[in-house]
Order: structure tokens, then sequence, then C-alpha cells
């Protein structure tokens, strides 16, 4: 193995290019999202919603359980073994006609594909939601390059437009009503009529009109990858509203951008794949579409195929044998639509294009840790998303573990640090803990609505009574007994 | 250093403390199931998939009945002629333009592999079902699947196919659930979808 | 049977009443309730908080008092849980292997006091009276790590006057979280209100849970709020008899 670690060390995404950093900590951020009424009702409809489609078609599949244990332990068969994995699937890929490439971070990923997309001789390329392809920030490095970058996935459509960003894996305008849509429609979509209603089914009318004919005139599509098999070189996008088939179809040349631990090993893993990511995901048995290609198959589709394999920090979430298990996950979203801190602070306070609960313990890990210090501390740890996760990722795990490296990041002692220390060392003497007991019982300093207790003890009660302490401990009373 | 070399030394690094077991994968989930057509028809209507069920002698008249008379029909290099009506126009694929196949009222299609629990038929690209584009940019597609292309179970659909064809699975007409997590049928992919379910084999 | 009684340093000092409602129930059942001096804090906080080497000398203390005895109970969901998921876990990260099988050992003798009255003690109805109109709270980690599941409305289906009624969404978490409800006291503020909305929307006068610190939360809420509806541990209400009741009245 030394013979081998010259070629460099695990390394975190580096900062100024993409989007795993937010401008601002999870509270603060959080803080603006909570006084959104509006957005409040939003994410508690579609969250409720969600999650009641997808218990109905859990509760079908009979062998849920064993689903989720076969497809943690390839994901986490995957990831021991993911070099040799991707070795595999470079040679299945070229050997099938595609063009294999490797991005040690999101600058090289965003210059191999601003590179191919001027090679094709292109100005615009047509986009299928992708995760990674977000996480880079493709899409500002292709319009600094001149290419304009159109996303086509509704969502994704309605962000775009909107100017806005996303908030959710699955659905990322789920920040945003229909009259909200019909509104961003009315003024960024050319060519709309006029007379648009708010009707779901009129506004993905609208979007069907307004995409066709840049389908069939762009000549080249970026995707995104679900699955890629190491045995087969065979790629596979899940998707459904058929933007994805036209990505993946109709231009001559399709590039895909896949974070490394995006690998399966064998073909029949799919199996399991198939049937977790659709009920977890959308809570429908099946989506509607999914596509399967691999390399070029001569005149049918892209004749030209790309893949690129992205580190940006993967490796570096890799090398932590707790945290590593986030890379196990296969961006169905059910963690977010269970998080009770998810569905009332929302995506955008997350600061990073993975939100929620996933994006608690990925983004901290890919960034290191002092850029998203705040994240790991953004869950009550009741664990409603280790239980929804069809990888059997021990969300509440990692968070706790990312807290003591957080930490044990911090140079210096602080306020909370001291008080811990303080607080440790009373529990670990029973006189002065007892002592210390006496003493909360003794001051009425804080009241009982708490006034005149620092920051940030008066979060506490702001909105709750502090009870006064009993007139006699649990011990006393035992004591005279 | 190369971009490959620098990645994988990385990961390489990142493995490099600490033993690693194999992993066995417990594959105790269902892999077969029992074979129930009315599974097929009830989850693929549950999706707003239109399901006819004829013999074959009959798919010329249900397509007629599904197709306005004079419609155009993109037709696969291999699919069975006595499938078409007389009333419809037929656009045989000998690389038609995506412009002629996105005007055609209705794409003709036979089938690879269907899978019962999941509403789902797969495309494989096989001469009776063309290249991918065919079934894709008109706004009906017909599917015509025979009984004995139905499996109960997704790793039953996986095993028959071979990964090295394009595959499209298809369940259900195009939808979209991104506004409000509601589900409306109809984005870009074809808006409606007739499965003909012809009996097994003789 | 001799149980050994882990008070937990929050009902010892905020919360006392689920302690002595769990000494007076074991002991009206027939059993011994030892109280092993020395105890103070299972360290949860401190694990939670990323203060995972502060926690050592706790842990060591807890595994240390708690060692000798067969049977541990606590009348906290996570506290429990912190012992059974946590204890070994910072003993292992400390590099302490003696102390992480010392852990894991008395984990296994450690049980919530729902999961020991019906799992150990076998019993479902402990002859309890309480003529309120209650709903139950399941609290996360009782829910969720260490799966108490139906065990609590067992019991209090059992108790002869209590109308048991159904808490909305009540598998959602209440926001409190530890230090979760001061580092982030808006949202958690936010999961309260929609917890409380739930509790007043079933009209019960009482609302119980197995977690003192959930309680603490819950009620400081519904105090605040002056909604008049108390929040009582399910060991207290396990613990009241006809006579208690009478003898009130």
């Amino acid at each position: 193995m030394t013979r081998r670690t010259f070629l460099g060390m695990p390394t975190t995404a580096p900062p100024g290019v993409g989007h795993l950093r937010g401008d601002e900590s999870f509270p603060a951020a959080a803080r603006r999202s909570l006084t959104d009424p509006q957005l409040r009702r939003n994410l508690r409809h579609a969250t409720t919603t969600i999650r009641a489609k997808s218990a109905g078609v859990i509760a079908e599949q009979s062998d849920w359980e064993q689903l989720r244990a076969a497809g943690a332990a390839i994901k986490a068969d995957t990831l021991h073994r993911l070099p040799e994995l991707l070795e595999q699937l470079e040679a299945r890929v070229t050997e099938a006609g595609g063009v294999v490439h490797w991005a040690a971070d999101a600058v090289q990923a965003n210059a191999i594909v601003t590179d191919l997309v001027r090679t094709a001789g292109a100005d615009r390329v047509i986009k299928v939601k992708s995760m990674a392809t977000q996480e880079i920030g493709l899409n500002e490095a292709l319009h600094a390059a001149g290419v304009t970058a159109v996303e086509t996935d509704l969502a994704e459509l309605i962000v775009q437009l909107g100017d806005d960003r996303p908030s959710h894996i699955l659905v990322p305008a789920i920040h945003r009503n229909r009259a909200e849509i019909r509104e961003i429609f009315l003024r960024e979509m050319p060519g709309v009529d006029p007379e648009l209603t708010a009707d779901p089914a009129a506004l993905a009318a609208a979007a069907r009109r307004f995409l066709r004919e840049t389908f069939l005139s762009t000549p080249v599509a970026v995707s995104g990858a679900n699955f890629a098999v190491a045995e087969t070189g065979t790629l596979a996008v899940v998707e459904s509203e058929g933007n994805g088939r036209m990505c993946l179809t109709l231009p001559r040349t399709l590039i895909t951008v896949m974070g490394v631990e995006k690998v399966v090993p064998t073909w029949r893993d799919l199996e399991v794949f198939l049937q977790l990511l659709p009920r977890a995901s959308t809570g429908e048995r099946m989506n509607p579409y999914t596509s399967m290609w691999t390399g070029v198959t001569p005149g049918d589709g892209p004749q030209a195929f790309h893949l690129v394999l992205l580190d940006n920090g993967r490796s570096a979430v890799l090398a932590d044998e707790v945290g590593r298990q986030a890379l196990r996950c296969i961006r169905c979203s059910a963690c977010l639509n269970v998080c009770p801190v998810y569905e009332r602070a929302g995506g955008h306070a997350y600061g990073s294009v993975y939100p929620g609960p996933i994006g608690a313990v990925l983004s901290p890990q890919l960034t290191g840790i002092d850029d998203n210090a705040s994240l790991p501390y953004a869950s009550t740890l009741c664990g409603a998303c280790y239980d929804a996760c069809p990888v059997k990722i021990n969300i509440p795990e990692v968070l706790v573990h990312l807290r003591a490296e957080a930490v044990d990041a911090r140079r210096r002692p602080t306020a909370e640090s001291i008080a811990m220390a303080a607080a440790a060392y009373t529990m670990d003497h029973p006189r002065l803990y007892e002592a210390a007991q006496r003493a909360a019982r003794m001051s009425r300093v804080a009241g009982r609505r708490g006034r005149g207790l620092p920051p940030p003890l008066n979060g506490w009660t702001g909105s709750r009574d502090l009870p006064e302490p009993p007139a006699q401990t649990f011990r006393e009373w035992w004591a005279d007994r | 250093m190369s971009a490959r070399d620098l990645v994988l030394g990385r990961l390489r690094a990142a493995l490099a403390s600490g033993a690693h077991a194999p992993v066995e994968v417990p594959r105790d989930y269902r892999h077969t199931g029992t074979l129930d057509l009315d599974q097929l028809v009830e989850r693929l209507t549950d999706y707003r998939a239109h399901v006819h069920r004829v013999v074959e002698a009959a798919v010329a008249d249900t397509i007629a009945d599904i197709l306005p008379a004079g419609g155009t029909v993109v037709v696969p290099p291999g699919l069975p002629p006595a499938w078409l009506p007389p009333t419809v126009t037929a656009l045989p694929d000998d690389g038609l333009d995506n412009m002629r196949i996105g005007a055609a009222d209705a794409v003709v299609t036979g089938a690879a592999v269907a899978v019962a629990q999941t509403g789902t038929v797969v495309l494989d690209g096989s001469p009776d079902q063309g290249r991918r584009v065919l079934s894709l940019l008109p706004d009906r597609h017909v599917c015509v699947l025979r009984a004995d292309q139905v499996v109960a179970t997704v790793p039953e659909a996986l095993a028959r196919l071979t990964p090295h064809r394009p595959l499209t699975w298809i369940s259900g007409p195009s939808a979209t659930s991104d506004i409000e997590l509601i589900r409306v049928e109809g984005v870009h992919g074809p808006r409606q979808l007739h499965v003909i379910l012809l009996p097994y084999r003789e | 049977m001799r149980i050994a009684l882990f008070v937990t340093c929050l009902a010892d000092t905020m919360f006392p009443q689920a302690a002595t409602s769990t000494v007076r129930l074991l002991e009206r059942l027939g059993h011994e309730v030892v109280f092993p001096p020395g105890q103070t804090c299972c360290g949860q906080m401190h694990t939670n908080t990323g203060y995972r080497s502060d926690a050592v000398p706790l842990v060591r203390r807890h595994v240390r008092v708690f060692d000798p005895y067969d049977v541990i109970v606590a009348p906290s969901g996570s506290c429990v849980g912190a012992v059974r998921h946590q204890h070994a876990m910072v003993a292992r990260h400390a590099g302490d292997r003696a102390l992480t099988s010392r852990a894991e050992s008395v984990a296994a003798r450690t049980y919530e006091l729902s999961e020991l009255l019906v799992d150990v003690l076998g019993v479902t109805d402990v002859g309890a009276y309480y003529p309120h109109r209650v709903t139950y709270h399941p609290t996360c980690h009782s829910l969720r790590m260490l799966r108490v599941a139906d065990r609590p409305r067992t019991l209090l289906a059992a108790v002869r006057g209590l109308d048991l009624v159904e808490l909305p969404a009540a598998e959602q978490c209440c926001g409190f979280g530890g230090t979760f409800a001061v580092k982030n006291a808006e949202t958690s503020t936010a999961m309260l209100a929609d917890k409380m909305r739930h509790v007043l929307s079933t009209g019960a006068d009482v609302c119980t849970a197995g977690d003192a610190s959930c309680l603490l939360h819950i009620g400081g809420g519904l105090s605040r709020l002056r909604t008049g509806v108390r929040t009582v541990h399910l060991a207290e209400i396990l613990a009241s008899t006809e006579q208690e009741s009478a003898v009130r009245r």
C-alpha cells in the first residue's frame, strides 16, 4: 500500500467552486425559512403527501427489509473495492465505444465537460437533472465559457427560470406551490400562453411545449447517473418525465458526470436498487422511465459517449471508517421527506446541493468539517432518517461522529467546551453533583420563564417555561425513606 | 500525474487503513413470484396506461379503435405487418428524421419483457421495437406484449435482459410529481401508453 | 427480583416523580429496588454534542457503578439508548478494550421501564388506576433506538379508568434533541408548536411519555401557552392506584 500513497492522499472538495458550502450557518438560514408561512405550508403539504405515498408502496413489498439489507451490503462491498470496480467500469465502457475521463475535483470536471462541449461545436447543452453537476457548479462553468445549459427536468426548469436554488434532491422546487410556479412561467418562459392556469397538468404541458424544440435541436446532452455497472459498463438513469430519455437519445454527444461511488459491481445488483429507489423516492412501484445504455449503440442514440468519474471530496469521505457509509446514498431523498427539521427549515437552510439529513452528513465530509460545522447539529437525532433509508445509512451515528470532529477541530476553548468540561467534571464527582443540584434548587435567578439566563440558554426559554426544580431531588427522597 | 492516477491513488489511500473483511451480500429477498397477468393489467392501469387484452388476430382492429382514421404510425422494421390496420398510414423506419417521428400520431412496438408486480414494459431495441427515439417522440405509444414475455418480478426481468442492448423501462405514460408532489401524466414522452396484451403462444 | 435503579441525572434533579414512581411501582409488584450510590449521568449530552472524550469518565463511572447488578432499569428511553448504543462506542473510541466489553455487558442488562415490565417481569396489567383522558407521545429514542414499540400503550391500555386517545403524528419528534433545543431554538420551537397542536387536538388532559426530557420540553411549551394540559411520566401513571386516588380525594 505504501507504494501507492505518493499518488495522493484523500482530499476534500476545493472551495470557490460548486455548491457544497452555504453563506451562513444552519441556524441563521433556518431562522429565515421559519418565518415564511407559505414555505412552511408548501413543505408540510409536500412531505406529508410523499410520506404517505411511499409508505403505501413499501407496505406492498413484503421483502422490503431484505432488499434494504442487500442494498446496504452491495454498497458497503462496492466502497471496499472501489478502485478495482472503477477500473473495471472504465475497461467495459471503453470496449463498448465510450470514453472515460477522471476528475479529481469540480474544477477538473468542469474543464473536461467544457472542452468536450467546445469540441462538439455546441453553444448549448440540454441537461438531465443531476446532483453531481449541481455539486460542481457545471452550469456556471459552462456559462462562463459561453455555453448555455438548459435544465430539462420540470422542477429544475422552475428553479432555473425563477433564478432560484434547488431545495430538495428529488423535487428541487418543492418550496414552490402551483400558483408561484405559474407566476414564474408567465414571467420567464418565452412564448408562454398568457392564459396559463395553475393546474399542474397545464403547467407540465407548458414545459413540454417550451422544451420540445430545444430537445430536437441541441447536439450535446449532459446527464448524471443513478448506477453504473462495473461488470458490463452499463449506465442507468431513473426518471419520470421523459426529459431524461430525450437527453439520452436525441443528441449526437452524451456526457455523463457521476460520482465515483455510483458504481455497482454486477448487473444483478440492479435488481435490488430498481426495487428500492422508486418506492423510497417518488413512492411509486416503478418510476415511469429508466434508461440503460452501454457505451455507444450504432444507429441508436448518441454516437459519442463520455463518462466523467468524479472524486471532489469523495476520497476524503471514504477515508473515514464511520462516515464513509454516507457514500452508499442513492439520492432517493426519503430522509428529507421524513425529517422533522427539514420539514420546518427547508432545503436552502443546509447551504449545499445536498440538503436534509443526508446533506448534514455528506456536505461536511466532502468539504471538511470547518466549512460546514453547523450541519451535523441540524438534527434532533430522532432517527426517522435511518429508518427510512433504503440502504440503511445510520445517519444519527454519523451525525454524532461528525459533531465530535467539529469539536476536535476547534483550536481554542469555547464557552460551550468549558461548560461541557465543567459538567463532566461535576458529574464525575457525586458530591459536587449533589451540591450543584442543591444550588439549582436554591437559585431562583432564572425564574420560571428563565429571564436572566445568558445566551444561548435563553433560546430554551423563548418559547418554553423552565420548570422550577422540585423541592426534593430523587436521591434526597431515597435517603429520607 | 494523470487525473486517473490521482483519483485512484486517493481512493486506495482512503482504504489503506483498516482491514476489510469481504462483505457478504444477503440475497434472501424474493427473486421470483407467482405470475399474475391480472396484476400486470391492474398496475399498468393504476399508472394510467390503457390495457387491451385481445388475441393476436384482433391486434389490427384494436389499433384501429385506438388511433384516428388516417393517422400516421411509426413502424419499426421488424413489426409484424398484420398488426397494422389499413385505416392508418404507416411510416416505416428507414431512417426517419426526428421531425417526422415527432409529428406522427403514434408508434407501434413490440416489447422485450414486462414486469407484473411493477406494471412495467421493457424495450430492448429488437427489430419489432426499433431505435429508442421511435417510442419517444410520438404522442401515443402502442406496445404489443405477449403473455409469455411477462414475468412477476424485477429480478426475473433483469435475468431475461441483455445488458449491452439499449434498454428502456416504461411504467405508464410520461409523468411528473414536481408540482406539489401531485402526479401528472404526460410531460415529455408519449402522453398515452396503450398496452395490447396477447395470450400465451399456442 | 432485585432491580438496580438508574435514576438518570435529569429525572433525579428535575423530574424526581418519574423515579419515585418507578420505585413505588416495582415495589408494589413485589420486587426489591436498590439505588446504587455514586451514579450520576450517562454522558449522553456530552457524546451527542461532540464531547466524546468528556464522556469517557462518565461512561467509566456508570459501568463501575452498575456492573454488579443483574437487572438495571431507567425511566428513560433516551438514557437507556445511550447506555445501549453509545457507551461501548465511546469506550472503543477511547481505545479502552476492557471498558468496551464491560459497557456492552452492562448495556445488555439495562432496560427501559416498559421493556422491564413487559419483557423481563412479564406483566402488562400493573394494577394501576388513573381516571384521566391521556395521550401518549412515543419519544424518538424509545420508538426508534430501543424499539419499545407498543409496550407502553399495552401497559396504558390495562390501566383502569384511563381513556387512552391516539396522538396524531405521534412518531414525529417533539423538537427537543438535547442541545438542539438551544443551538437550533427556532426550529425546535416550530417542531414543538406542531407537537402541542396535536396534543391539544386529542382533548386529553394528560400527555404522557417515557422520557423526562421530552416531557420537560412539551410541558414547558404547554405551560407557556397556559393550556392546562399536564405532562406526566409513564411511571407516574403506572404507579397510581385506586387507594391513592381515594386518599387524594
